[in-house]
């Protein structure tokens, strides 16, 4: 097969557009454009929030204004004007807020059905629970009760503020501290909602837990953080799916999460992040810098993390988990794909300080067309972790010549029964593997969609199932146009 | 006064009487190469390529007494006798051409090897082209363009071939004056040649070396570098190689000694189908500190690039390895695969590892890999098995991870002195010298 064919198939392969890029037209609560004290007192008291919140907030505040922003990632774009950005946006409604599925805004919930987010019945189908964040505040909470049966507090934010605000007090910024990173010091003085989990002892959530975010208004960022804390022996796996509207500016979302496992708990957090990557001249997007982090405070506790990225102009991801309790487990599982312009740099930070721990890292990197991907990694053992074991495997796959794939990972360790191997290899689509697949009548399309999807499997494997074939769609969508 | 006015002052005083002070191009040069320096000061690990070697102590602390001054005859001698008779020697004593303990003996046509401070008289002009700039240097390397006193100057006239390694030693002998050398090896297309730099002695002083190798098209150069200076030495060293079409360039260092040794050893392809080896080998106690920065850049196309790093790490010392591969997006059919394995051997040890691959091309073929563990327990039963103490069959293992290293450089003799070096810095290196 000569160059220009295998060049028109893929390009054909990859013309297809963001389908979530739709706006929906709704009244909208917002504060002015700026973020001052001021700004964050209003937020404050618009969600009638207790007075330690604020302080903690305009304590955050007052240290992010002498941080500045992170230069090392390999990504670039122009400066953030932080005095441009909406703060606060919340959809309106007559009352304070819905109290149940039926007060929702139809056109809302209409949204989520176009976006295929199960809620009412289709989640009961789904058997998901759903949190779905609309700009800034949760809009509803599908499956209260019977998870409330259970001791599950699955809520948002700003109600867990109000309803357990001992349990909010106790674990807010243990994870991810406010002055931790710029970004995540920004989202402490003023996220604006998120969810809310909590699994007492010895319970295993009988359903998946899931959050949908949307940034639908214009100049609006977005801030939420999700709080998950496992108990003994408690056991969750969560899931959260990210989209937005089409727009030709840029727009931030700057979320932190963290998560607490208690001894013999276990948390699996999969997210599947399609926002609005930029049209193909790179114009417009989402600016994706996230804080996630995990701790592992007991013993035997589990934390993985899965996540598809296919979304966002700029992603600065690095999910990470601290390995506190001995013989506990910490997973990264990570598909990463730019197409177009865009800008990736991800990875993660595992952290060994108990003994036996062990951590498991799987990336898959796929740059296409003028897309740049980096994965970034650190793996530390402490000179307490005892027998730590390690293991680390990237690749990544290119596919057009004007992409770039970068591996940056970084060991250090400090204790001399630790096991630590990093393996990865950088390839691109071979022309015989597609020659093999065609010969048989398979498309060019089709190969290269089946080529990207057993690249990315072993990751696929771990996301629940409807998340995985939802994933496995996104990325033959994103891979629209990257060659020819 | 911090010590980078001092540094600046000592450079201003000492300029007037460094070699070819009287070239105009070299005094703006090193006029520049201290601005660079006294702008930038001592790299700390809030820069990323020093984050696991901070120089920050450096401003705050004057260099201690000597501790260790061997004599140069002496430790040349040793260093003689494990070699060939007709290998060319040049000898440097604390950062001086020694003519007197050097030796080059027949040197084919077309083949110079000298001082630098004498071919800066001879032949400014050639020195000039492959000097070098401290534009984008590392202050310290900046400090090394500003200060230096000596090295080597080596040209090799197209097609000739240098059968015998050319050593360069350099020894700290008083152990009480900082040294700065600058190498410079010129290799016109066809030629070939094997260089070894001893550096040996150097009692608690700071010490900067740059050796700049520029390799014409299908040059070949090997460079080997064995360092094995005193325990209380600070070693700071770059090695620079540009490669053009079709020329090879091997690096190999060995590095034993020094409390602190920093190596950035880098190369840059500018040609189509260059080929390269850096070959690595570093063994650390007590507190000491041990960093090798390396950067292959396939700028062209159909490079292959190989990269073997092994370390053994053991008291309270640290070993880093950073190693960089870029490749270009010019640089299609790139084949290249890097590996970084870290033995640690105590408790207290620390192992760094960073390979990184920054990879702008698609028909590539790029591998990494890095490891940090101890000796295989498996290996180490069936060793016990056959009835050899567990002490014993330890070491015989760790001898056999870094030996492999050793057996990748080409030429006997050095690969001979290399295993000597091991085995005299292992613990029952003695033992294990009378089982060969």
């Amino acid at each position: 097969m000569n160059a220009p064919t295998r060049n028109e198939a893929l390009g054909a392969f990859l013309e297809q557009d963001y389908v979530a890029g739709f706006e929906t037209r709704l009244e909208t609560d917002t504060v002015p454009k700026g973020l001052s004290e001021d700004v964050i007192r209003t937020i404050s008291a618009r969600k009638g929030e207790p007075e330690w919140l604020l302080d903690w907030r305009l304590e955050a505040y007052r240290h992010w204004l002498t941080m500045t922003p992170p230069l090392w990632a390999a990504v670039q774009f122009p400066p953030v004007d932080f005095q441009d950005i909406v703060y606060y946006s919340a959809p309106k409604s007559k009352t304070d807020g819905p109290k149940s599925l039926d007060e929702v805004d139809p056109e809302l919930l209409r949204t989520f059905e176009k976006l295929g987010v199960p809620l009412h019945e289709r989640a009961r189908l789904a058997g998901v629970a759903v949190d779905a964040v609309f700009d800034s505040v949760s809009v509803a909470t599908t499956f209260k009760k019977e998870l409330g049966e259970h001791g599950i507090v699955f809520c948002s934010f700003s109600e867990a503020v109000k309803e357990h605000p001992a349990l909010v007090r106790q674990y807010l910024g243990t994870v991810v501290p406010p002055g931790d990173n710029f970004y995540a010091a920004l989202n402490s003085a003023v996220f604006s909602d998120g969810s809310f989990v909590f699994i007492p002892k010895g319970v295993k959530c009988p359903m998946e837990l899931s959050t949908y975010f949307r940034i639908n208004a214009r100049d609006t960022g977005q801030f939420e953080r999700t709080l998950i804390i496992a108990e003994e022996g408690a056991s969750v796996s969560y899931l959260e799916g990210c989209t937005a509207p089409m727009r030709d500016e840029n727009q931030l979302h700057a979320a932190v999460v963290e998560l607490i496992a208690l001894d013999d708990a276990k948390i699996k957090y999969s997210t599947v992040q399609n926002w609005y990557p930029g049209d193909k001249d790179g114009k417009g997007g989402i600016y994706n810098f996230v804080t996630k982090r995990g701790d592992c405070r007991g013993a035997r506790s589990h934390i993985s993390w899965t996540q598809v990225e296919t979304g966002s102009a700029i992603t600065w991801k690095y999910p990470s988990v601290i390995l506190r309790g001995d013989d506990s487990v910490g997973d990264f599982h990570s598909v990463a794909l730019t197409n177009n312009l865009q800008q990736a740099d991800t990875g993660t930070k595992m952290i060994h300080m108990g003994r036996n721990t062990r951590s498991t890292i799987l990336s898959k990197g796929i740059s296409a067309g003028r897309g740049s991907n980096t994965f970034r990694g650190l793996v530390r053992v402490t000179p307490k972790a005892e027998g730590a074991r390690n293991y680390t495997q990237c690749d990544s796959l290119l596919i057009g010549d004007r992409c770039a794939a970068h591996t940056f990972p970084t060991i250090e360790v400090r204790h001399p029964t630790a096991h630590v191997e990093h393996e990865a290899t950088t390839s691109r689509i071979g022309e015989d593997q597609l020659f093999y697949a065609m010969q048989r009548g398979i498309s060019a399309e089709d190969a290269v969609s089946m080529i990207v999807n057993g690249f990315c499997r072993e990751v696929f494997k771990e996301l629940p199932m409807e998340f995985a074939v939802e994933a496995q769609k996104l990325l033959g969508v994103s891979l629209e146009g990257s060659v020819g | 006064m911090s010590t980078i006015d001092a540094w600046v002052a000592h450079q201003r005083e000492r300029a007037c009487q460094l070699p070819g002070a009287a070239l105009p191009w070299l005094a703006r040069r090193r006029a520049d190469a201290i601005a660079r320096f006294a702008d930038l000061g001592w790299p700390t690990s809030r820069l990323e390529g020093w984050r696991h070697t901070s120089l920050a102590f450096l401003d705050q602390q004057a260099l201690a007494a000597p501790a260790f001054a061997p004599h140069p005859a002496f430790a040349l001698a040793t260093l003689r006798a494990a070699f060939d008779e007709g290998d060319h020697w040049l000898v440097f004593v604390d950062g001086r051409f020694a003519p007197v303990l050097s030796v080059t003996g027949m040197l084919p046509a077309g083949v110079k090897a000298g001082a630098l401070s004498e071919a800066l008289n001879s032949a400014p002009d050639a020195v000039e082209a492959a000097f070098g700039s401290a534009d984008d240097s590392a202050s310290p390397y900046a400090l090394n363009l500003a200060l230096c006193s000596d090295g080597a100057f080596v040209h090799l006239a197209r097609g000739t071939a240098l059968e015998q390694p050319l050593h360069l030693v350099f020894i700290g002998a008083t152990g009480a004056a900082d040294t700065h050398l600058r190498n410079l090896i010129v290799a016109d297309a066809n030629s070939e040649a094997t260089v070894v730099e001893h550096h040996v002695g150097g009692g608690a002083t700071l010490g900067t070396v740059v050796t700049r190798v520029q390799a014409a098209q299908d040059a070949r150069i090997t460079h080997v570098k064995l360092q094995q200076q005193d325990a209380q030495a600070i070693h700071l060293a770059q090695i620079e190689a540009e490669q053009a079409r079709g020329a090879y360039f091997a690096s190999h260092s060995l590095s034993f000694g020094a409390r602190l040794a920093r190596n950035d050893i880098r190369t840059r392809f500018a040609g189509e189908g260059c080929e390269t080896l850096f070959n690595g080998l570093y063994h650390v106690d007590g507190r000491r500190h041990v960093d090798h920065h390396t950067l292959i850049e396939h700028a062209r196309p159909l490079g292959t690039s190989r990269e073997y790093y092994r370390g053994l790490v053991d008291g309270n010392a640290r070993g880093v390895f950073a190693g960089r591969i870029i490749v270009a997006q010019d640089a299609q059919r790139t084949d290249a695969i890097q590996r970084c394995d870290n033995l640690l051997l105590s408790r207290l040890a620390e192992a760094d590892a960073r390979p990184e691959l920054e990879i702008y091309a698609d028909d590539v073929k790029c591998a990494h890999g890095a490891t940090v563990g101890q000796i295989d327990e498996d290996a180490l039963f069936y060793l016990r098995a056959r009835g050899i103490d567990t002490d014993h069959a330890r070491q015989l293992l760790t001898y056999a991870f870094a030996a492999e290293v050793i057996e990748r450089i080409a030429h006997a003799a050095v690969r001979k002195r290399g295993r000597g070096l091991l085995l005299s810095s292992l613990p029952g290196g003695a033992r294990m010298e009378a089982l060969q």
